[in-house]
């Protein structure tokens, strides 16, 4: 029994470490909507795996990615506003993962956990598979961190300056979809934007500096994963909205400090 | 004559079938200022960018000196309130040397505000710190893309002058872009006139006094090379004998 809880948080960590250099990023570049659709596009990901029997981390990570280049061709020409454009893939992708699986009869899926989580069923392989990507995340980060904030203050200027902009571009797209597959497991698609923006918002108002900020995000997403765990394991309340919830909880704790 | 840092020749531009840009010939000598004016989507930031090598152009060609280091100036930055940076992290990420960083503050006067966030700063301030990263890539080339921009009229003769100075100690090139005219026909040495096409180019006082010019902004609104026969006191009276009726007529201020 002990194990259940015990895997749970090891996943729920290696998730929320991420999720603070990771979710930094998105909110100074303003990406909320852009993971969120990412995020959703997930499921069109998993109905894809069922389809061709694979696995299905490795066909979420494909599916965000390719969306994810998809929306940056179609935002530069500019036909559509860049909300409109992230409205129109984020639900279609998600509607047609639903459907998908629906003409899929022989396949059982528990929707409610794809969309929420179910942390409390990962197993050993999970986490290792949570570890490995995360540790290939985290390095991709400290390895585009300077360009990454370089081209988050000016873009232009950075290109100038010699930054591979569409290069360090695409990568942290692949960041973003790495973190996507690991972070389903544990808070749900609904629920993965959340991990992403809160605790680095969290995390702004005790940060003099970008790398501060981020720590302190991974360390206030961990918090929330062990609060919420815990809350799951003695309420009997669902884990995913749990984290996510403590997480609310120690954004608005946060307010209280004056700026 | 030195050979130029960047020659640009026969340069046309369309977006989306409209031309921004068409048959554009450009070059610039190191220690001199060259300004692009034109009205509000006569291409100057599109041939600006050009130029930076941050857009193609659908014909001509680009011939940059070899070895070539530019210092860009972009127009505006917006940087998100969410994220934490002072102006010492923002000018290290063109110079990791935090003493070189210092000196470039002070170089364009805002040392003081070296470790104050970056959203702080106020737009003349903000212009400065664009400037000091600029310069801390050592470049033979200084790229402005409107750099008065939100700097009130004092602050903007106070940044030419400061570019006119850089200029001088780094015996670099200027490409700058403006749209006011006033101020800055006395803080450069040559001016391109664009509407899409070169209108005119050459010296200020040529250019301001050329009839595709005044024809671009109105008489009313070249001033700068009218001829004073006389002088106003601080008050605005004219003085030194010479009457308001016989105000000249190379005079247009109303």
């Amino acid at each position: 029994m002990i194990d259940v809880l015990l895997y749970a948080m090891l996943a729920g960590l290696g998730v929320a470490a991420v999720t603070g250099p990771l979710g930094s990023f998105i909110v100074w570049r303003r990406m909320a909507y852009f993971g969120d659709t990412l995020a959703h596009s997930s499921i069109l990901g998993v109905a894809l795996a069922l389809f061709l029997s694979i696995s299905p981390t490795l066909s979420v990570i494909v599916i965000c990615l390719v969306l994810a280049l998809v929306l940056v061709v179609l935002q530069q020409q500019q036909t559509l506003a860049s909300d409109t454009l992230l409205g129109i893939l984020s639900h279609t992708s998600l509607a047609i993962g639903l459907v998908a699986m629906a003409l899929m009869p022989e396949v059982k899926v528990d929707l409610l956990s794809l969309l929420f989580g179910d942390l409390l069923t990962v197993n050993i392989n999970d986490v290792i598979t949570i570890y490995a990507i995360s540790v290939v995340a985290i390095l991709l980060l400290l390895k585009l961190w300077k360009p990454l904030l370089a081209m988050t203050i000016h873009e232009e200027l950075a290109k100038v300056e010699g930054v591979p902009v569409n290069a360090v571009r695409t990568a942290f797209m692949l960041i973003i979809a790495l973190e996507i597959a690991i972070a389903m497991k544990v808070v749900g698609v609904l629920l993965i934007t959340a991990l992403l923006v809160i605790p680095a918002a969290t995390a702004r108002r005790f940060s003099q500096t970008p790398e501060q900020m981020a720590a302190l995000a991974s360390f206030t997403g961990c918090l929330a994963v062990i609060l919420g765990l815990c809350a799951s394991w003695f309420i009997d309340t669902p884990a995913g909205p749990s984290i996510v919830l403590c997480a609310g909880v120690l954004f608005l704790i946060s307010l209280m400090k004056k700026n | 004559m030195s050979a130029p840092l960047i020659r640009l020749s026969g340069i046309s531009k369309r977006f989306n079938g409209n031309t921004v840009l068409s048959d554009v010939d450009l070059h610039l000598e190191p220690g001199k200022i060259l300004t692009l004016i034109g009205p509000n989507g006569a291409g100057k930031t599109t041939l600006v960018k050009i130029v930076l090598g941050l857009i193609d152009p659908d014909e001509g060609q680009v011939s940059l000196h070899s070895g070539l280091r530019i210092g860009y100036m972009p127009q505006k930055l917006h940087i998100d309130p969410t994220l934490p940076v002072t102006l010492q992290r923002f000018l290290k990420l063109a110079e990791p040397d935090p003493e070189l960083c210092l000196d470039a503050a002070k170089e364009v006067g805002i040392e003081h505000l070296i470790d104050s966030p970056l959203q702080s700063l106020s737009g003349g301030e903000m212009q400065r710190a664009l400037l000091a990263r600029a310069i801390l890539r050592k470049p033979n080339i200084l790229v402005l893309d409107e750099p008065v921009q939100g700097v009130d009229v004092v602050g903007q003769e106070a940044l030419y002058r400061l570019i006119g100075q850089l200029r001088d100690r780094l015996h670099c090139g200027v490409l700058m872009v403006s749209h006011d005219l006033h101020l800055v026909m006395s803080a450069t040495d040559e001016v391109i006139c664009l509407n899409q096409h070169i209108c005119c180019h050459g010296h200020p006082d040529q250019v301001s006094n050329n009839p595709a010019f005044l024809e671009l902004f109105g008489s009313k609104t070249a001033p700068y090379t009218h001829n004073h026969d006389h002088h106003h006191d601080l008050h605005g009276e004219v003085i030194d004998g010479v009457s308001t009726n016989s105000h000249s007529k190379e005079c247009r201020h109303d």
